[in-house]
């Protein structure tokens, strides 16, 4: 039994965070965590997802480009059980890294699970079952989501799997189908296509990645086909069938019409996540989703009680999570704290071609009703990326017609998650196309494209 | 958390302090209220007090060097904390606008305090104190900030910044009015501090000045003044203008009345209607009129020639037209020059008396104030509401002696008051 400032429960990207910035702020804090610290994104998201691509990647470009690079070698092969234990290994790395930060914060690491037990009251049942409560002056929720399976589709860890099955296959499926064609499902198409299992994705909406600007889901789907990664969108999943042999599902048109069968070894539901809510939250209120509602502060309708991470809702992304938390526990020791909600954060999605973004897409520029004025500026036409043998994608900017002000970056090719930093920190400080424009892109590099598609936009393009 | 000792606000006139002397040197500790340096100001030397404990890390300013307000002199570092990596140099100068800064206030934690410092004595900070370089300071501003502000015509300086650090953003000036302000409602735009400006001297300018320092230089003034009791006058202008606006005529202005009375006393004291000529006094035969309009930017004194052969109506009509022009600066050099003696009244700025500077090469000049109701006391040794107006004289003694001008004064009185002398 001790007495803290604050106890945070989960410590994952939102709940170390707010732990250790609390205890910058001088405060005594706990951080409850009943798995490894890191949370989905070190241990089962981010990272491990990462490592497995750039497996995925290197095996690729060795097997489809090697004679483009002028390479020859004989029998190229792969381990399974070593490309799954990379990615475990990148993981388990970070995970004690974080359990130093603790440390070196004075964060007093609980490992358990935490619950709510009365007012200013968490308690913590060890893994033998042991149960202590703790006085907390606030607690900070961060226990994060999980994935959702469907009604018919109920998760068995075998044939019907998550994200979190996905990467731990100890064998490699022949044949995978994929539901959802968010980042985990794209991701874990590539990775699995790469490796020659046969993948079908199925999607409900128009495109691959449905929230990106529609111009990048349509290159990243031309790609994939490239790739040989089936897919069905605009299609929904109506029934399926589990046995020992493998799955069966049955889907048909979103819009209505003929259905047709599916069958696979492995299904991979990636269709959303659900939020994970400890005991003792029964009179929390929910959104319409299941989601923790909060206020600006961050703050439950429970008495010192506030939330931070994929547990009050999308977007569903660890950097969002963490700035989140920050938000939330400086609001909580500084009345005058100005919180923030998030409203800016960039979107990545690391298959091949990667994908990232930031701000309005066309789409919604049209549905806003903002007059804005569109810059492209292809790979193809950049030297460092002939040089690289990476041609594919594009860098797509939108600006406002009236202020040139940026509102809007798409970029779809190698290293676009990268590229898409700067384009975040043009936004957050208003820049207009005259500031990017006046910005020197260093030769050859990829962010050229950047400055390209600037100049696209406002009819001084030199390089197309 | 490490924070800067800066140069502390120590009068209001303050814009800059000299270090004197430091009192601590690096590697000293330093106690809250602890003296640590000398403070030369414009007004006096003070001692200067730290607001904060800590370690006196970097010491950036050397003694007797002179430091802006705001400036950093000092780094301070809490017991045991590490130097940040730019420990070595001061921050960059802070912008110091206003406006800015009042943001920077309410944004919370993370914003150190933003004067670690305070001094003895401290006098509170007058918020109306010029801060001469606030407004050429730079501005945080977003660009897409700046190109609002700069299409819908806001002064940036005006408005609240909500952003990191106070920086002005996108919704900021958004919601400002034209002009600038914006912000908190009901409260006034912080004070503006504008920078001081060179404005050129334009032609009539550069004449008044050269004329009017030749005069108050060369010209041995004196004055004299009179209260008159403009009853008797304000009951006749009535009349008079009831007349006239029945016949379709113009309504006098009490100058037109004073101008009047000015001519004939000037008929009965010719000494005051002259001019000083080095080894003569020329004493004119006509009487000239010159009367003083204000213009923008400055003032053109108009003759009225041969005011003596003029009616009220005359002059009036005359002083009408010239005026007219002289706003519109359409009056010939000739129409400006040549008067014999000068009025110049500020009655309708509610003056109650004044006096003028004369306008050489004349040796007298008439200042009118306004009318004003004030309790008189009468024949009875009452005491009763009445109407006064001063009328003062400055005079060229080498030209009119005191009793001289006293002589025509007093017939000016009798003028004015005895009104229907001016109109028969």
């Amino acid at each position: 039994m001790a007495t803290y400032d604050l106890i945070v429960i989960g410590g994952g990207p939102a709940g170390y965070v707010g732990a250790i910035r609390a205890a910058q702020l001088g405060k005594k804090v706990a951080c409850v965590e009943n798995d490894r610290a890191g949370g989905t994104c070190l241990n089962w998201g981010c990272i491990p997802t990462k490592a497995l691509l750039k497996n995925a990647e290197m095996y690729t470009t060795l097997k489809d480009k090697a004679d483009e690079f002028g390479l020859s070698f004989d029998n190229l092969s792969y381990d399974w059980s070593k490309v799954i234990g990379r990615s475990r290994n990148v993981s388990n790395k970070l995970a004690g890294g974080i359990e130093f930060l603790f440390k070196k914060n004075k964060v007093d690491y609980l490992r358990g699970t935490g619950a709510l037990a009365g007012t200013g009251k968490v308690s913590v049942t060890d893994a033998e079952g042991k149960t202590e409560t703790h006085d907390a002056k606030n607690v900070l929720l961060a226990t994060g989501c999980r994935a959702r399976d469907l009604p018919f589709l109920k998760f068995d860890g075998q044939r019907v799997i998550g994200a979190r099955e996905a990467m731990l296959m100890p064998e490699q499926p022949k044949e995978l189908l994929i539901i959802g064609a968010g980042a985990i499902g794209v991701e874990f198409a590539y990775f699995y296509n790469a490796f020659g299992t046969k993948v079908t994705i199925v999607e409900m909406m128009d495109h691959l990645l449905p929230v990106e600007d529609t111009e990048v889901s349509q290159a990243l789907e031309k790609s994939f086909k490239k790739q040989g990664i089936n897919f069905h969108t605009a299609t929904k999943t109506t029934a399926a069938q589990v046995a020992d042999s493998g799955v069966e599902l049955t889907i048909e048109p979103a819009k209505g019409g003929d259905s047709v069968t599916l069958k696979g070894d492995v299904v991979l539901v990636a269709v959303g996540v659900g939020a994970i809510l400890p005991e003792g939250t029964e009179k929390l209120k929910l959104t319409d989703r299941g989601f923790v509602e909060t206020n600006d502060r961050y703050q439950t309708n429970l008495p010192g009680v506030s939330a931070a991470g994929d547990l009050i809702g999308p977007p569903w992304l660890a950097h969002v999570a963490s700035f989140e938390a920050i938000h939330a526990v400086e609001s909580m020791f500084d009345p005058k704290h100005k919180s923030k909600k998030v409203g800016l954060f960039p979107g990545c999605t690391y298959c091949h071609p990667e994908v990232a973004s930031i701000g309005l897409t066309e789409r919604a520029c049209k549905e806003k009703g903002i007059a804005y004025k569109v810059g492209k500026f292809p790979f193809q036409a950049s030297g460092r990326a002939l040089a690289a043998g990476e041609p594919e994608g594009f860098v797509k900017l939108i600006y406002g017609e009236k202020y040139g002000e940026l509102l809007g970056a798409h970029i779809i090719g190698a290293q676009a998650t990268e590229l898409i930093a700067e384009m975040g920190l043009a936004i957050t400080l208003e820049a207009t196309h005259e500031e990017l424009e006046s910005t020197i892109h260093a030769h050859p590099t990829l962010s050229e494209a950047i400055h390209e598609a600037t100049s696209d936009a406002f009819g001084h393009v030199i390089h197309i | 958390m490490s924070s800067y000792l800066k140069m502390p606000k120590l009068s209001d006139t303050m814009t800059e302090g000299t270090l004197a002397k430091w009192l601590k040197k690096e590697g000293d500790p330093i106690a809250v209220d602890e003296d640590v340096a000398e403070i030369e100001t414009d007004k006096a030397t003070m001692t200067m007090q730290s607001f904060e404990e800590g370690i006196l890390h970097k010491i950036y300013v050397k003694e007797g060097q002179a430091v802006p307000l705001g400036g950093a002199l000092a780094l301070i570092l809490e017991e045991g904390e590490e130097p940040p990596a730019d420990a070595d140099q001061p921050p960059a100068a802070e912008t110091k606008a206003a406006a800015p800064k009042a943001a920077s206030d309410q944004s919370g934690s993370s914003a150190p305090s933003d004067s670690p410092s305070k001094a003895t004595p401290a006098p509170a900070a007058s918020a109306s104190a010029p801060a001469p370089a606030a407004s050429s300071a730079r501005i945080k501003a977003s660009p897409l900030a700046r190109k609002i502000a700069q299409e819908k015509g806001i002064d940036l300086a005006r408005v609240t910044g909500s952003g990191p650090g106070g920086r002005i953003v996108k919704k900021d000036v958004e919601n400002a009015p034209v002009g600038g302000g914006g912000g908190s409602l009901g409260l006034l735009p912080p004070a503006l501090a504008k920078p001081d400006q060179s404005l050129p001297l334009s032609g009539m300018r550069r004449v008044i000045a050269q004329r009017l320092l030749e005069s108050k230089t060369t010209i041995p003034h004196f004055y004299l003044n009179i209260e008159i009791d403009t009853e008797p006058l304000m009951n006749l202008r009535e009349q008079v203008n009831a007349a006239s606006v029945a016949n379709g005529g113009p309504k006098y202005t009490v100058n037109d009345f004073v101008m009047r009375a000015t001519v004939l006393a000037a008929g009965t004291v010719p000494a005051v209607n002259a001019s000083f000529q080095g080894d003569a006094i020329l004493q004119y035969g006509e009487i000239h009129l010159s009367v003083a309009v204000a213009v923008e930017d400055g003032l053109v004194t108009p003759v009225i020639r041969s005011a003596q052969s003029k009616s009220i109506r005359d002059l009036a009509g005359e002083l009408k037209d010239l005026a007219t022009r002289a706003r519109d600066k359409k009056l010939t050099p000739n129409e400006m020059t040549g008067g014999t003696i000068t009025i110049s009244n500020l009655g309708a700025f509610g003056i109650a008396n004044f006096d003028a500077i004369i306008n050489p090469p004349q040796a007298a000049i008439l200042s009118i104030g306004t009318i004003t109701k004030q309790p008189v006391v009468n024949e009875h040794n009452q005491i009763v509401p009445g109407q006064r107006m001063w009328v003062g004289m400055s005079c060229d003694h080498r030209v009119i002696d005191g009793a001289v001008g006293a002589k025509f004064l007093s017939e000016l009185k009798r003028f004015l008051e005895n009104p229907v002398l001016l109109i028969s």
